[in-house]
């Protein structure tokens, strides 16, 4: 061949070069997935979770064990999961405070109050990392350092996260915050080290009234499948598409 | 042709410049160019987390008498957890007494559940703390595992505290609520095995508020209900437990 | 109980923070996530995007009246731009891993692709531009340098020699085209900046479509005072004449910028006013109760109004150099007032009313640390100096004086 093919040939092997190995790392990347190490199949669940607004009590225990669970910061400023009380009253005011800032000794203080007969509806709503599955946090994190898992858990890897808070910036229910230790960002993994060994959530472990349900949405005779089923379903913020699996029953229009 | 010299210049800028974009797609390691195998190695990470809570199966392995006592009352669903605190070090070492979870005693514990706020859903069991039985340990009348009280429950507002307090708040005041609502022995013992009756036509409030009653009661509110609100019944538009509205 | 905890100062903060928020918030919205440097970012990348556009009208649209200029626009966007990327470094919560936008970058992310249109515009605009405009004086200092400096500048030249009239007028040709490319590339890096706050939809205040195009006309606006401001300090610390035809020209194009931002804004209050959606309410208590005297005074009346005024009547009378002079002077300050008021308005307002829509929050700018006033204020600083040695480095006039040296 002559000279002007060689180097036409030469010149599409680079890139062609290129092509083949960056597949082949690529490949290699997925086999370093988790499966490998635990025996655990995470493309085999996808993990919701289901929130009954009527049984809340506001009792707070979830917040409390969450914080446990997951070593976060005691102090009332940073949280992965809440509780919101809403007062609902009859000239159409809404009166919303959140209960897990306060300390158990000014929640008992606000008990056994004088009845207001102006309230026309008062309910706890618990909150959380809606982990959806089409997460706005994910879309803008620089690095990468923010992903879906295959089973439907967002998590932050603390290790690359650079604190830039852009996802904290883009959650539309306030459920990121900063970890004052490792500067990452953080919030609910549905305690994604207890799920994938067969356990729950440790919010969901404690809570004494059935509030909230954890389940796999790819189960069949799952908890939540069925509550999904039998129960009108409501998510936080619908129109921003962010297609959340934390999902509300019974959930009045003026949570927001 | 002869190639500008500023082209020579600025070509070595250009040339260094390829070289580098050249290392970043073909030459590092995958690790160093792409963020899914630190995703993935994170994932291992966060599974091998330790837990604190060991879930309520954990504890029915050595403590089997009280799991099948509160499996047969109204604190069933509540896991061991909840009051005891984070049991997974317990588990794992059962004589280490510094893990040992704690059984508290003080009112101000249950009374975090079972205090009354309004915005506690209907027919959840609440006192108001200041009263009822001032002083005491719960525990003295209540087994934190079965807590159904020796005496009989005759009060509707421990459960229904807000409609009670409503009610004290109205014209209705003097009602009591088995006027309206037909409660059998059976809804105190397991409540909602056996619901209260709800009144469903009109009758029930026509037997006081029609214009030919005679119960002195209701005297300033009889109307012709022939009449009034076409066939919708009363509680569409009335409130029965504060039938006035709000001011 | 937990057993992590945070240290007292912060503590101390979030409880300050706490006890001033009206309504409801989140509890995790009680921090102010992007302080004072991201206010101080946009506002110093807008002065790199105004101060190219200004440059650009001489290079590509031949208004020869502001070629005096020329060269200090040009150095004043390279000075700008060096100091750009600062802010977004310190408020890192793990500096030392930012190459990883580089090394990482996730395409979907806004903020990824910045750094990579941050890159481009440095190496590929400006400091091609600034070298094919001062290449000939470089190699002319390199020859006459003595010491040090020879070396410096033959680097700086890129050890070039060629100073025949037929490269340099290859260097003026290809500069032309550099600029044309630049002029997109200009409104690609600050309309960049917008999107990355016009693209979050969680946020109303920020999520609008307007937003990249009122960033931009902002930053031109303030890009083109700033040179203007620039031009009379140095001319007024060298006591050189004032070329007033230059200034008109560029306090004409000032005006038309102000006017065109001015609507634009104007535009996108009565769009939201206008389309009434749910979070009308709380931004209009905003504004009311946080942000009135940042933005009704500072951003619209003092930074966009009275300049307004100001230039009108500067092309409406016949006034005379040294008033007119003290009007730029007033209007140019002012804009800069107004626009850095419009950054703060829209960084830190956007952070002052919860997503929920029912509460409000403060912001309590720290005076001495990282994220700190005092930061900023260096941080706003830096470019003036590095201006400073720039023009002691690549003085803009050399060329004009060495000629007339000659005669």
């Amino acid at each position: 061949m002559n000279k002007r093919d060689f180097l036409k040939n030469s010149i599409i092997f680079f890139p062609a070069a290129g092509v083949v190995s960056a597949l082949t790392c690529q490949a290699e990347g997925k086999e370093l997935s988790a499966s490998m190490t635990t025996g655990y199949d995470a493309s085999q669940h996808w993990y919701g979770m289901g929130i009954d607004v009527d049984k809340c009590i506001g009792c707070n225990k979830c917040v409390e064990a969450c914080k446990a669970e997951n070593n976060v910061p005691t102090e009332p400023y940073f949280f992965r999961t809440w509780i919101e009380r809403y007062t609902i009253h009859a000239d159409g005011e809404v009166k919303v405070e959140c209960i897990s800032t306060k300390t158990p000794e000014q929640r008992l203080a606000q008990q056994n109050q004088p009845l207001d007969p102006s309230v026309v509806r008062s309910f706890f709503v618990p909150k959380l990392c809606n982990q959806c599955a089409n997460p706005p946090c994910v879309q803008v994190c620089p690095v990468g350092a923010t992903f879906q898992t295959k089973d439907g858990v967002v998590l932050v890897d603390e290790k690359r996260c650079i604190g830039c808070r852009y996802c904290i910036q883009a959650c539309p229910y306030g459920a990121r915050y900063l970890n004052p230790e490792t500067k990452t960002a953080d919030k609910c993994t549905f305690c994604y080290h207890r799920i994938t060994k067969g356990q729950l959530p440790a919010c969901v472990e404690v809570c004494p009234t059935g509030s909230r349900i954890f389940g796999d949405l790819k189960g069949q005779q799952d908890r939540l499948v069925r509550f999904q089923h039998s129960n009108e379903i409501s998510v936080l913020k619908p129109d921003l598409n962010t297609e959340p699996k934390v999902r509300y029953a019974r959930l009045d229009g003026e949570v927001r | 042709m002869k190639i500008p010299e500023q082209v020579k210049r600025l070509g070595v800028i250009v040339v260094l410049f390829l070289a580098v974009v050249i290392t970043r797609f073909f030459l590092l390691p995958e690790t160093w160019i792409s963020a899914q195998p630190h995703q993935a190695a994170k994932v291992v990470r966060e599974m091998a987390k330790p837990m604190s809570y060991a879930g309520m199966p954990a504890c029915r392995q050595c403590h089997e008498e009280e799991y099948a006592i509160k499996l047969g009352g109204f604190h069933r669903t509540i896991g061991c957890e909840n009051c005891h605190g984070p049991a997974a070090a317990h588990v794992a070492n059962k004589d280490d007494k510094a893990v040992t979870p704690p059984k508290h005693r003080e009112r101000e514990f249950c009374l975090n559940c079972h205090g009354f706020v309004a915005s506690r859903p209907n027919g959840f069991p609440q006192v108001d703390g200041t009263q009822h039985n001032k002083g005491k340990k719960c525990v003295t009348c209540h087994d934190p595992h079965d807590p159904r009280p020796d005496e009989a429950i005759t009060d509707c507002g421990g459960c229904h505290g807000v409609i009670v307090r409503t009610k004290a708040l109205s014209t209705h005041s003097q009602l009591e609520c088995a006027e309206c609502h037909q409660v059998s022995e059976q809804h105190m013992v397991e409540p909602r095995s056996a619901l209260p009756t709800k009144p469903t036509r009109r009758d029930a409030c026509a037997r006081c508020h029609d214009s030919g009653s005679t119960d002195p009661a209701a005297a300033k509110a009889r109307l012709d209900l022939s009449t009034h609100g076409r066939t919708f019944v009363c509680w569409e538009c009335h409130n029965a437990h504060l039938p006035e509205g709000t001011k | 109980m937990s057993d992590a905890s945070i240290p007292a100062a912060l503590n101390e903060q979030l409880a300050n923070q706490l006890s001033q928020v009206i309504g409801f918030i989140y509890p995790n919205e009680i921090e102010t996530h992007w302080s004072i440097l991201i206010v101080v970012y946009p506002y110093l990348t807008g002065i790199v995007a105004g101060a190219f556009i200004l440059a650009s009208l001489v290079k590509v649209f031949n208004v020869v009246e502001v070629q005096p200029i020329y060269r200090l626009a040009l150095l004043a966007a390279l000075s700008f731009m060096l100091i750009a990327g600062m802010p977004l470094q310190l408020h890192l919560g793990h500096p030392e891993r930012a190459y990883e936008i580089f090394m990482t970058p996730q395409p979907t992310s806004a903020m990824a692709m910045f750094g990579f249109v941050y890159l481009w515009y440095l190496l590929g605009i400006l400091l091609i531009e600034v070298w094919l405009e001062y290449r000939e004086q470089l190699v002319l200092m390199a020859r006459e340098a003595k010491g040090i400096m020879k070396p410096v500048y033959r680097a700086l030249s890129l050890w070039s020699n060629d100073v025949s009239p037929e490269a340099v007028a290859w260097d003026h040709r290809v500069s032309k085209i550099v600029t044309i490319i630049g002029i997109p590339s200009a409104f690609l890096l600050h309309g960049y900046v917008g999107f990355i706050f016009g693209s979050i939809k969680a946020n109303p205040w920020w999520g609008s479509v307007l937003m990249p195009i009122v960033f931009l006309m902002s930053a031109i606006v303030s890009g083109i005072a700033m040179v203007m401001l620039i031009y009379m300090v140095i001319s007024m610390l060298r006591n050189e004449k004032i070329d007033m035809r230059c200034l008109d020209k560029v306090g004409l194009f000032l005006l038309v910028a102000l006017i065109v931002d001015f609507a634009l804004e104007g535009l996108e209050f009565i769009h939201r006013v206008y389309q009434n959606e749910e979070s009308l309410k709380i931004l209009s208590e905003l504004i009311s109760v946080k942000l009135f005297n940042s933005l009704v005074i500072m951003q619209v009346a003092l930074g966009m109004l009275l300049p307004l005024l100001i230039l009108a009547l500067v092309r409406s009378r016949r006034l005379n150099d040294d008033m007119r002079r003290i009007m730029y002077f007033l209007a140019a300050l002012l804009i800069q007032v107004g626009i850095f008021s419009m950054r703060w308005n829209v960084v830190i307002g956007g952070q002052l009313f919860s997503k929920s829509f029912r509460g409000l929050m403060a912001y309590k700018m720290e005076l001495t640390g990282i994220e700190s006033l005092w930061m900023a204020l260096v941080l706003l600083a830096l470019p003036f100096i590095i201006l400073t040695v720039l023009n002691y480095l690549l003085p803009t006039r050399w060329l004009e004086e060495r000629a007339l040296a000659a005669h």
